[in-house]
């Protein structure tokens, strides 16, 4: 159970997050703010509430891994390693840019902290059936956890992956859909219709949890209930807004993957600078 | 332990790995749905934990021996060589090959000689497909031996592997004495005449081609090269340079496999002009019928090997 203050503290962290993702991304070249500023919330939970983590040990054994199947929201998880000194914060601005650790996508090779390569969409939760089912044979306690976007289910693989993790009843791992919605071109539903993304899991044997994924309290507590279920993967249906935190950013598809001009960036930090920590919605 | 006097590679294959999974215990393996006909029966036997049936999923079956891997795992990724190189070919791009992961993908029942299933299920490009990526090697073993060989030799080796088998069954051309490594070639039979080089279960056709060949006083030297990938360049070039010219044999499309690879280090690196012939599935889908039958419709057969060698060894070596 979370208290008010840890709470809070998550609040500020998640803000600090927003704001070392648009001073990463900045102006002037095209970035995935969208997907990114979505799932900030869900990683802030993982990386500072839940996650065994060491700070600065990317490499321990014990520690939990989180997966991005949805590879090109990368700058968050860039942003959280930064904050956990597995990344300096001095490289940070050389995102996607030549000869840096910090790839456009995830590649483990060069990035410390990275834990599967994805960015070709679809492929997350079967590499991460595979870290789980090793887990299990190596008798280790660690978790997998996985963030796949919602119009990333359109990718049949993601089904057969859902189909492996309930088979074998893999409880040591928890998924996530980051449900803003929207993606590349434009609303899921109207791109290729999902209807029920929470039905759809259960029907392929997952214990289904929803929550605001944007609530950090709420995603606590969900991430608490998931991960006590035994004998079954669980999934955590959470409800975000694309571009969350930044007004004109908000519920646009068109920010999937976009440029901001130098007096957007400009303005994008001043509202994050300038909003509350409190829980907004 | 003796070895049948005929056996497909796919045979061997599967004795190999459940011998070899009493000993390395990081060995797992995976199937979707073909256990029995690749053979990964034998180890999912031995070792029910390590074994783990995916369904009819070939690029989730990938992934997940990707993610298996990236845990210290090595992880033997089993179907037919069409569909795991085929249908999992993206999977095994960004999952496999870029981060460099020690995952075997068997393609099982490779080539024209899986016969009656037709060209639906003939890899006839699945060499192309998985040379062209960076970071994998590609290994096309001739025989039974040389196959266990390999999948030995694939327990000591850093990054992916394919490795290509088949259910045609072969007699023992190499011996459990043969020396193997991984990229080194294995000169089968000496020659100064012309170098036939030749991959998989047709080196047969190639061998009784260089017979036939002697019967007419044309002296030919067989390279047995089971990796097309990295391709062991010194050994062809030496081999090339004393007999002045080359043809590849192979199971398997022009386009992209030993004959490609040959023809490139030859362009690129031989000190002298060398004629290259290349011969092979040219540019066409397979069909049904028997893999005698459709080796001798794609002129695979000793007595075509053996006449385009002649006609080559007539070329004048500018």
């Amino acid at each position: 159970m979370i208290t008010d203050e840890q709470c809070r503290e998550l609040e500020r962290q998640a803000k600090q997050i927003r704001l070392t993702l648009i001073r990463m991304m900045g102006s002037g070249k095209a970035h995935h703010f969208g997907g990114s500023l979505s799932c900030v919330e869900i990683l802030t939970a993982l990386y500072f509430y839940k996650m065994h983590y060491q700070e600065g040990e990317p490499g321990h054994d014990d520690r939990d891994r989180l997966i991005l199947s949805k590879g090109h929201a990368v700058p968050t998880q860039y942003a959280c390693l930064a904050a956990l000194s597995v990344l300096k914060p001095e490289e940070v601005p050389s995102l996607k840019t030549l000869g840096s650790r910090l790839q456009g996508h995830p590649d483990v090779r060069k990035t410390p902290g990275l834990e599967a390569p994805t960015g070709s969409l679809g492929q997350g939760l079967s590499f991460a059936n595979g870290l789980a089912l090793a887990a299990r044979l190596d008798g280790a306690a660690h978790r997998i956890y996985v963030l796949l976007g919602d119009g990333e289910l359109d990718e049949g693989q993601v089904w057969e992956a859902a189909m492996t993790t309930a088979h074998y009843r893999l409880d040591n791992l928890t998924a996530f859909v980051d449900r803003n919605g929207l993606q590349a071109q434009g609303a899921t539903e109207a791109m290729k219709r999902l209807d029920s993304v929470p039905a759809k899991w259960a029907a392929f044997g997952w214990n289904v949890l929803q929550c605001d994924g944007h609530d950090l309290s709420a995603l606590c507590s969900a991430l608490d209930e998931a991960t006590a279920v035994r004998g079954q993967p669980s999934v955590i249906v959470a409800r975000t807004v694309k571009g969350k935190g930044v007004s004109f950013l908000e519920g646009r598809y068109q920010y999937h993957n976009a440029a901001l001009s130098a007096g957007e960036a400009a303005r994008a930090l001043e509202e994050l600078e300038q909003r509350g920590t409190e829980h907004t919605d | 332990m003796s070895t049948p006097a005929r056996e497909a590679t796919r045979d061997a294959y599967g004795r190999a790995l459940a011998r070899l999974g009493a000993v390395e215990p990081r060995i797992v393996a995976l199937d979707a749905d073909l256990f029995r006909s690749t053979r990964t029966s034998l180890f999912a036997e031995r070792f029910p934990d390590r074994f783990f049936e995916m369904g009819i999923a070939e690029q989730d079956m990938v992934s997940t021996a990707a993610g298996l891997a990236m845990a210290g795992k090595i992880a033997f990724a089993n179907s037919f060589a069409v569909f795991i190189t085929g249908r999992a070919f993206d999977q095994v791009r960004q999952q496999v090959a870029l981060p460099a992961l020690n995952v075997r993908l068997c393609g099982s029942s490779a080539g024209l000689t899986l016969g009656a299933d037709g060209a639906t299920h003939q890899s006839v490009v699945d060499v192309a497909l998985m040379r062209s990526l960076p970071n994998m090697t590609v290994v096309v073993p001739c025989d039974g031996p040389e196959t266990e060989r390999a999948v030995e030799a694939s327990l000591t080796h850093q990054g992916p592997i394919y490795l290509r088998l088949s259910r045609y069954e072969t007699p023992a051309w190499t011996s459990d004495v043969t020396d193997f490594a991984i990229g080194k070639a294995i000169r089968l039979r000496e020659g100064r005449d012309i170098t036939i080089a030749a991959c998989g279960v047709i080196m047969g056709e190639a061998l009784a081609a260089a017979g036939l060949l002697a019967k007419k006083g044309i002296s030919a030297e067989v390279l047995d090269v089971h990796t097309i990938k990295p391709l062991d360049t010194d050994a062809l070039l030496a081999s090339a340079a004393k007999t002045g010219r080359v043809l590849t044999v192979e199971e398997h499309s022009i386009i992209g496999g030993l004959g490609s690879a040959v023809c490139e280090a030859v362009a690129e690196r031989a000190e002298s002009r060398i004629p290259v012939r290349r011969l092979g599935i040219r540019d066409t889908f397979g069909e049904s019928g028997t893999a005698d039958e459709l080796l001798e419709l794609h002129r695979l057969t000793a007595p075509h090997i053996a006449c385009e060698a002649e006609g080559l060894s007539g070329i004048r070596n500018p």
